[in-house]
């Protein structure tokens, strides 16, 4: 008997690795306990019955656990979310750099009329000038300190890389299809609220000039 | 002996602004022939041609960081004894062990001020 069952399940284990190589869905898993299960009706002992009750209550676990990280929709989180979040953090270090540099501009300006002041007056403006160049430390700061967020991020991105990865397909499809997603969104035709309209500034390369804008508006 | 205020100065960094900001506090201590380079092999590169009185360099930059600079020019024969200041966001125990002992003579942290700055080129260089 206990011969018979090892080929039987040594068949099905390796008609399994044809199949799907060494990544096994949970549903062949569960398959393969089920199908021992019945074979072993009535050879079994209270304590072995105990073992595979076991085994299956983990299976079911395992397929809630996926179930509910599906519903996270980590596909999501990653394209929508990660992806604007570096993208917002890149901007502001743009924006400052740009906005100093422009103070900058204006200081180092204003230092070259000192040669035509009195020594007092030129003083007095260095010594502003002075304070302008040591308040626009900040930028540097500023953007090593969002370098460090990105960093992050990128990590937290992969990380979701490799949890999609092992989780297969199948949880992008089931995310796909949730409540929310562009798709269904097309389906049903929704007024948006106030909520979904509040975007913040756009990034630059997204967001219309004000010439778009006046054009938009004239032809609206 | 009086500080040369005509001396070279080399200031490091990647970022353009924070060489913006050192040129031009230097500029209003006095100093005037400041150079400039963006990292630390382009720095090596430009002590090993010219001829400076003092290195002032930011830390994290790339391909050559501040602190392999610095062990560069302490064990060029022809740079050793350049005065080498750091001025870095980098504010670990570690990180100010690690710079002195590389020899380096005195360590800025950003953001900092132009009161600090000429404090640590006296202390460096002496008065002027």
């Amino acid at each position: 008997m206990a011969a018979t069952i090892d080929r039987d399940l040594d068949q099905q284990l390796s008609s399994l690795r044809q199949q799907r190589g060494d990544m096994v869905r949970i549903e062949d898993v569960g398959e393969v306990v089920r199908s021992l299960l019945t074979t072993l009706s009535g050879e079994v002992s209270t304590a072995d019955l105990k073992l595979y009750q076991e085994v299956e209550a983990l299976s079911d676990y395992i397929h809630k656990a996926k179930a509910e990280l599906a519903q996270l929709r980590p596909d999501d989180i990653q394209a929508r979310y990660i992806a604007s979040a570096t993208d917002e953090l890149d901007a502001i270090v743009g924006a400052t750099e740009n906005a100093t540099n422009i103070i900058l501009d204006t200081a180092e300006g204003l230092q070259e009329l000192s040669s035509e002041l009195t020594p007092e007056q030129a003083q007095r403006l260095t010594n502003a000038t002075t304070q302008i160049f040591e308040a626009c430390n900040f930028q540097d700061i500023t953007g090593q300190r969002i370098t460090k967020v990105v960093r992050a991020l990128k990590h937290i991105e992969e990380r979701i890389e490799s949890l999609i990865a092992v989780f297969g397909p199948e949880m992008a499809a089931r995310s796909s299809h949730a409540p929310g997603t562009p798709e269904s969104a097309e389906e049903e035709v929704v007024q948006p609220t106030d909520e979904d309209l509040l975007n913040g500034p756009q990034l630059p390369e997204k967001a219309h000039d004000q010439a778009a804008i006046d054009a938009l508006f004239d032809n609206g | 002996m009086a500080v040369d205020k005509n001396m070279n100065i080399l200031i490091v960094d990647d970022y353009k602004t924070m060489l913006r900001i050192i040129r031009n506090l230097l500029r209003q201590l006095g100093f005037v022939n400041i150079e400039e380079a963006t990292d630390g092999s382009m720095a090596l590169q430009m002590l090993r041609a010219g001829n400076f009185g003092l290195i002032i360099s930011d830390w994290n930059m790339e391909p050559m960081t501040g602190l392999q600079l610095l062990r560069e020019v302490r064990s060029d024969p022809k740079l050793k004894s350049t005065p080498f200041i750091m001025v870095t966001a980098e504010s670990k125990t570690e990180n100010v062990i690690a710079a002195k002992e590389a020899g380096v003579s005195n360590y800025i942290v950003k953001p900092f001020n132009a009161e600090t700055l000429q404090g640590k080129m006296v202390s460096v260089l002496g008065e002027f």
